[in-house]
Parts: C-alpha cells; sequence; structure tokens
C-alpha cells in the first residue's frame, strides 16, 4: 500500500491541509523510445513548487511524452521521476491531474460526469464541491446536458473542473485551449491563475507565446527531445539564451 | 424510468414467470417417446385428453424418428415407448431397456408419386415390383434415410425387391434424412416417388402433385407397438403412470378412441391390441 | 404463390383472434428466449468488458474463442445439453430435460458467445476513447468496466437484440432439448417445423410472419427507448 510508505513528516502534514505543500518534480537522466525513435533522451529537470511552469517547444519535441511521462501514464524507458522523493505510484497520480487537449468526457450528462470523478474518492461535502465546480466553471446552467454535445470551449472546462473537483496538487495542462474560442480561453485562463494562487503546482504545455506570458512564470524550452533551457518566463521572452528557442520565438519553423 | 432498469425489470419479470410456471407443472405426467406419424396425423391430440381427463396424469410427447425415439428411451429419457418397428423393438426389450411390448394398432403404408408416374406403377399390388420398376426407370425416390420405422421397412422392402438402392444414392435415391412431413415436402417439391405410413399421408395437406400409387400390399402392413420403460434401468421412469397409459392404450376405451379417429371420414389406425394380455 | 396469400390472412386471423394456442406458445417464446437472454447478458457482458480492457495470459485464446463460438450449430448445442440432461447423462438428476429451463439453458450457451464478443468489440472501441482518462484519474478496473457498459449501453442494446434474435429464431436446439411437447415446450420455430412436417405450409409460414413480427416488435421497442433516453445523456 502507497499510503504505508514512510512520508516525510511535512509530506503527511500537506496532505491533510489541502494544498499546503505542492509537490515538487525531479527528473534524474529521464529517456523514451518508441520503437527505434528517440522522443526524449538525457533529460534531467528540478521544478520548484513556487512557480507556474510553461513548457514550450516545436512541434515533435516530446512535449506531450513529457508530460505523459512525468504523470506516470508512459513509462520511461531509462531515468528516474519523482515527486517530492516519491516514485510514481498511483497514490501519487491520485494528487494529479492531467487535461488533455481533447477532451475525453463521459457519454453522460455535465454533472454526471463531475460525479463520476466524486465517486473515485472518499470527499466530504460532495454536494458542496459539485455545486462550486459546477459555478467556477461557469457550467451550472448546462449541468443537465449531455457533455457530449457543449462546445468545445464548454467541454474543455467540463474537463478542468472535473479535474480540479478532486482537489489535486499538480494540474498537468496539455495545450488545453488550442483552437477554443477567445472567451473560453479567458475563463480557463483565469481557473488556472486562481489554482496557481490556491497553490497548487501547474504545468502547463501551450504553443500559445502570448497564453505562456500571461501565465508563465518559469519556461521549460524543449528541443529535439532534449532541455534547451529553463529559466524564469520574463528571460525567456525578452532574452533566450539558445538559437532553437530565439527561432521558435521568431516564429521560425523547427524541426 | 431509464432503459437499464425496465430491462432488468422486464426480464426479471419474464425470469420468474417462468419459474412460477415451471414449478407449477406437477409431477404428475409421463413423457412418451414417439413417432412423428402419431402426432402429425393428429392421432394423439385426438385420444389423448380423455386419458389426461380420466386419471389426471398429463401425457407430454416427444415425437422423433422411430431411432432416436429408441435411443431417447433407452437413456431413460421417457417412461413409455410407442413406435412402429418391430424388431427393433423386440431387441429394446431383449437388451433390458424395456419391460414388455404390446401391439396397440396397425396401419399400413402407400407408396405415393407423381400423378404423371413415370415408372408406371399405378395400381400394382405388389410393392417389390413397383420398387422394381422406380429402380429400373431411375424414377426419383425420396427416402427417409433417418433410421426412422419407416425407413428401417423401406430398406426392408428394396432388399425384397433385390435392388441395391443405396448405391444410388445421390442419383434418382434421394435420402432426405428427415421426418415424414418434410420428406414428403420434399417429394412434392421434386415429384419423387416416397414410402409414408397411411395415417401421415392422409393427414398431410401439401399433397400437390402426389398420389397414392400402390398400396394393399400384405408386406406394407405396419405395426405399433409400446413400450414401458424398464424402471431398473432408470429409477427416474414413472412406472406405475406409464403402466396406466399402457393399459388404457392397449384396453377397451383406448382402443375405442383409436378406431374412432378419422381424418376426413377416414379411420387412420386400426386397433389390434390382443385384450391386454401379453404376446 | 397462393400459399403466402393465404399465410398473411392466416396470420392476420391469428393475431387478431389472440388465438389460445397462439398465445401460449408466443408467450413460452418470449419467456425462454428472454430468460436466456437475462443469463447471457449477465455472463457475457462483464466477462465481454474483462476480456476488452483486461490484459492477462491466455487472453487472446478467449477471445477466438468467443468469436469462434459465435458459429457455433444450434443442433450441436441442442445435443451436448441433451447428452448432459439426459438420465444417462451427468445431470440427469436434476430431470430438466423436456422442460422450458432446458431449452433455456440451451439457448443461453448458444448465445453467450455472441454476447462477448460483441460487447469485446463495443467496449475495446469505447475504452480506446477512455483509457488515458481513466489511467490519469485512476479508476479501479471494476469502477472502468461498469463505465464503460454503461456508456456503451445503447450500442449494447443492439447487442442483446443480436442474441434475441439469434435465440428466439433457432430452432435446432430446442426442438432436440425441449422436445416440442404441445403446451409443455412448444415455441414458434418448433411449431414451424411441426406444422411444415404436416405440410400445413400456409399455417406454418402464417407463425413465421408472427415471429417476424414479434422480432419487430422488439427491435421497434429498444430502438424506441433509444431515442428516448438518447435526447437526455447521449451524445
Amino acid at each position: 500500500m502507497p499510503s504505508v510508505v514512510s512520508f516525510p513528516a511535512a509530506h503527511e502534514e500537506a496532505l491533510r491541509h489541502k494544498h499546503a505543500s505542492p509537490m515538487a518534480l525531479r527528473v534524474r537522466h529521464l529517456a523514451y523510445q518508441a520503437g527505434p525513435t528517440p522522443i526524449l533522451s538525457g533529460i534531467d529537470l528540478d521544478l520548484t513548487t513556487d512557480a507556474l511552469t510553461v513548457l514550450m517547444g516545436p512541434n515533435g519535441a516530446g512535449k506531450s511524452v513529457f508530460l505523459r511521462l512525468i504523470h506516470g501514464l508512459l513509462q520511461p524507458t531509462v531515468g528516474e521521476i519523482t515527486w517530492d522523493g516519491q516514485t510514481l505510484t498511483k497514490a501519487i497520480r491520485k494528487q494529479q491531474a492531467l487535461v488533455f487537449q481533447k477532451p475525453t468526457l463521459l457519454r453522460r450528462s455535465v454533472r454526471a460526469n463531475l460525479q463520476f470523478a466524486l465517486g473515485l474518492r472518499s470527499l466530504a461535502n460532495r454536494k458542496e464541491r459539485l455545486e462550486q465546480a459546477l459555478e467556477e466553471a461557469s457550467l451550472t446552467d448546462l449541468a443537465s446536458r449531455p457533455a457530449r454535445v457543449l462546445s468545445g470551449g464548454e467541454q474543455q472546462r467540463l474537463a478542468l473542473a472535473r479535474a480540479l473537483i478532486l482537489e489535486p496538487k499538480v494540474l498537468l495542462l496539455d495545450e488545453p485551449t488550442t483552437n477554443l474560442d477567445p472567451a473560453s480561453v479567458l475563463m480557463i485562463e483565469q481557473i488556472v491563475r486562481r489554482v496557481r494562487r490556491q497553490g497548487v503546482k501547474v504545468i502547463l504545455v501551450t504553443h500559445d507565446q502570448h497564453q505562456a506570458k500571461r501565465l508563465g512564470e518559469e519556461v521549460v524550452f524543449l528541443h529535439k527531445g532534449h532541455v534547451s533551457e529553463h529559466t524564469p518566463a520574463t528571460d525567456f521572452f525578452s532574452n533566450p539564451k539558445s538559437d532553437a528557442a530565439r527561432a521558435y520565438l521568431g516564429g521560425e519553423i523547427l524541426v | 424510468m431509464s432503459f437499464s432498469k425496465f430491462l432488468a425489470s422486464t426480464l426479471f419479470a419474464t425470469s420468474v414467470g417462468s419459474a412460477v410456471s415451471s414449478a407449477a407443472l406437477a409431477e404428475d405426467f409421463i413423457i412418451v417417446q414417439s413417432t412423428t406419424s402419431t402426432q402429425n396425423s393428429g392421432l394423439l391430440d385426438a385420444i389423448l385428453p380423455a386419458f389426461e381427463e380420466k386419471t389426471g396424469i398429463d401425457v407430454r410427447v416427444v415425437a422423433v424418428g422411430t431411432g432416436q425415439a429408441l435411443k431417447n428411451a433407452a437413456n431413460g429419457d421417457g417412461d413409455v415407448l410407442l413406435v412402429h418397428a418391430k424388431p427393433s423393438e423386440e431387441k429394446f426389450v431383449t437388451d433390458g431397456y424395456g419391460v414388455e411390448r404390446f401391439d396397440v394398432m396397425y396401419n399400413d403404408f402407400v407408396l405415393v408419386g407423381p400423378k404423371s408416374d413415370p415408372a408406371g406403377i399405378r395400381g400394382m399390388t405388389d410393392v417389390t415390383s413397383a420398387l422394381k420398376k422406380i429402380a429400373e426407370t431411375g424414377s426419383v425416390f425420396a427416402s427417409r434415410g433417418d433410421d426412422s420405422g419407416t425407413h428401417k421397412k423401406e430398406k426392408a422392402l428394396w432388399t425384397l425387391a433385390e435392388v441395391d438402392a443405396a448405391a444410388s444414392s445421390g442419383g434418382w435415391y434421394r435420402e432426405t434424412g428427415s421426418g415424414m412431413g418434410a420428406t414428403l415436402n420434399a417429394a412434392s417439391g421434386m415429384d419423387a416417388y416416397a414410402l409414408s405410413d397411411r395415417a401421415t399421408w392422409l393427414a398431410f395437406e401439401n399433397k400437390g402433385n402426389l398420389d397414392i400409387l400402390t398400396q394393399g400390399d400384405d408386406r406394407l402392413f405396419n405395426q405399433y407397438g409400446v413400450i414401458l420403460v424398464n424402471p431398473e434401468k432408470h429409477a427416474n421412469v414413472k412406472a406405475e403412470f406409464g403402466q396406466t397409459f399402457i393399459d388404457w392404450l392397449t384396453g377397451e376405451e383406448g382402443q375405442k378412441a383409436i378406431a374412432s379417429f378419422k381424418v376426413n371420414g377416414e379411420q387412420l389406425f386400426f386397433p389390434n391390441a390382443k385384450s391386454s394380455a401379453p404376446n | 404463390m397462393q400459399d403466402f396469400a393465404q399465410s398473411f390472412v392466416l396470420a392476420g386471423t391469428l393475431v387478431l383472434d389472440a388465438d389460445p394456442a397462439l398465445v401460449q406458445i408466443v408467450g413460452l417464446s418470449l419467456r425462454v428466449t428472454a430468460t436466456a437472454l437475462l443469463v447471457s447478458a449477465l455472463i457475457g457482458l462483464p466477462l465481454g468488458a474483462v476480456l476488452a480492457i483486461a490484459r492477462f495470459p491466455g487472453r487472446g485464446i478467449l477471445v477466438v474463442l468467443s468469436n469462434a463460438l459465435m458459429g457455433l450449430p444450434p443442433v450441436v448445442v441442442g445435443l451436448c445439453v441433451y447428452m448432459m440432461l439426459s438420465n444417462a447423462g451427468p445431470f440427469g438428476v436434476l430431470k430438466l430435460l423436456y422442460t422450458p429451463t432446458a431449452m433455456i439453458i440451451a439457448q443461453s450457451i448458444l448465445i453467450t458467445p455472441i454476447i462477448i464478443a460483441l460487447t469485446r468489440q463495443v467496449i475495446a472501441d469505447l475504452n480506446e476513447d477512455y483509457a488515458d482518462t481513466f489511467r490519469s484519474m485512476v479508476v479501479p478496473v471494476h469502477t472502468a468496466i461498469a463505465t464503460l457498459l454503461w456508456d456503451a449501453r445503447f450500442s449494447l442494446m443492439t447487442v442483446l437484440l443480436a442474441g434475441f434474435g439469434r435465440a428466439i429464431a433457432e430452432v435446432g436446439a430446442v426442438m432436440i432439448v425441449g422436445g416440442n411437447i404441445n403446451h409443455v415446450t412448444r415455441v414458434m420455430t418448433t411449431a414451424i417445423a411441426l406444422e411444415t412436417s404436416k405440410g400445413e405450409l400456409a399455417l406454418a409460414l402464417a407463425l413465421g410472419m408472427v415471429l417476424l413480427l414479434i422480432a419487430l416488435a422488439v427491435n421497434a421497442t429498444a430502438s424506441l427507448l433509444k431515442s428516448v433516453e438518447g435526447r437526455f445523456a447521449h451524445a
């Protein structure tokens, strides 16, 4: 049982007080290969809890794969991933949430999608949580609609609400606002800012430089399966160090 | 109401319904393994209600070919055997599967065929000559081919006619491998000759172009016998009920009922039980 | 064909008069097949779902087996069940031969592989969509199975209808294990076979039309349910 593992005292404390201490990520010698093609290699990365991390990079740089690896949906070919010193177990994953670019919603009503998530954990005040989640995602009026007939933006808000209703310590977002209408993008960004304020560790994959500037506090730039830059966001946008990052920001197409 | 609830309740209701109704079926019944001729002709439907009324014993008839009936009865899947293949029936008793065989009734077989009669057997009374002519002209003949009583009879007649019909199987000799009715349907469909018991033939509604062409030969005699399945072989056999049925069938009442069963005014079966005395 | 015209008239008369013998036969057909369907669904739906999402040794063999068994000849099923339930067989003491229960057993055996194989396919398709989300949310296997079954319920209804259609239309198995006993085990298909063997082709065809009518009614009800509830939960 993962819960029997001797957590550091501070961490046990954190489990009791929600969002008190978000989890920090440590990645060592990480490589991932699908078939003969190496997708990520030689990645060392430490992410602290006190910054919203934006993961950027050209198409095929391995951003989505990286997100899946640190969430445990994929197993690394080599390397080590720990969160607060713990290897990835179901118990760790339960404290995380991943929102996919294309949300997978159950073929049920909006409310039933949230209820499904609530049913997975033993949490108190379910009713209040449910109503609050609907409210925060501006979905209260759509609560009894089938989730799959919602607009793209509404679906993504529901996916985000479903992720957040379990109060994760880590929120992983994989290009959550791609192809959404501006109003929905704004709404989603507001929600992300709020959970960040509440102390949730957010890692956001995005192609949208404006969004990265609006939300990002630090940037990890992936290029050809390597971390080529890891700097505060302001530095990254004002003075990118690598040629690849400069070219990327300048709008050149990289491979 | 949601779909699943509806489905569940419907299925539940029907399954409970079936459980209840099968529980309601009393133990007072016997299973009679019999042949298609007794059922298809309507004989059993006509005479059984009187017996059931009198004794309160429900008679459940499984109508199959004589071969299958004998096999089922040997497995103990029945209490009484009512068939028409005397040598096989006697063997059934000798082998210890049956208690004793009693004559019940007889009718006869008839040779039916297309009205055009390509073999030219109409009006003949010598069945072996008729069969020979069919073989010689290569006229299509539909055989049961299912090891039933009628099939056994037919094979015996071919042997008497000194014709190796099986050698022409697939040619003019067509083995349908099915019951009397299905075989008559086939014969009707392809204008073939066929051997049928008179009862099934008379009650058969799809005669089409077929007619009786040869009849009246002593060798076309068709004797029905009844046997109680041996309870010493199969403890589940309801010997008492079964014997009651046999006594009734071979007794005055049953014999009268058989004699009075008519289709289109014609008597199909002729009772000939020996006053319930053993053979 | 004169028989066809006659059959239509006869079928109409039988239905409109609610002929008591017909009502009994139809009732037994529905009861036997519905019960067999219930049994097969209880076994086949969860098993199909497990085969769809679980990975365990021997799974591939089970998948191939369930697919192959979809083509089980009813007569073979009937024969096997007969040999099991015969007084000379291992389960003779249960005295089930020539009862509706024996027919339910035979039909269940006949259609369970169909329910399993089709359910597996339906659930596997849906799971392709759900799998990552389930893993991310750490959904326990039993919850995942229940969720997939529920969310696929409209496709699964078609699966059940396929099983229903196969069961209610088959004659070989119920003929052997039921015995076509009047008022006890006579169902639509064995009645049709009997009337055919009597040469009563028009009546046989009329019964066939009634059977078709029943199948039509069942399918129409199902699709009605689908469209009604579909408005609430499905897209």
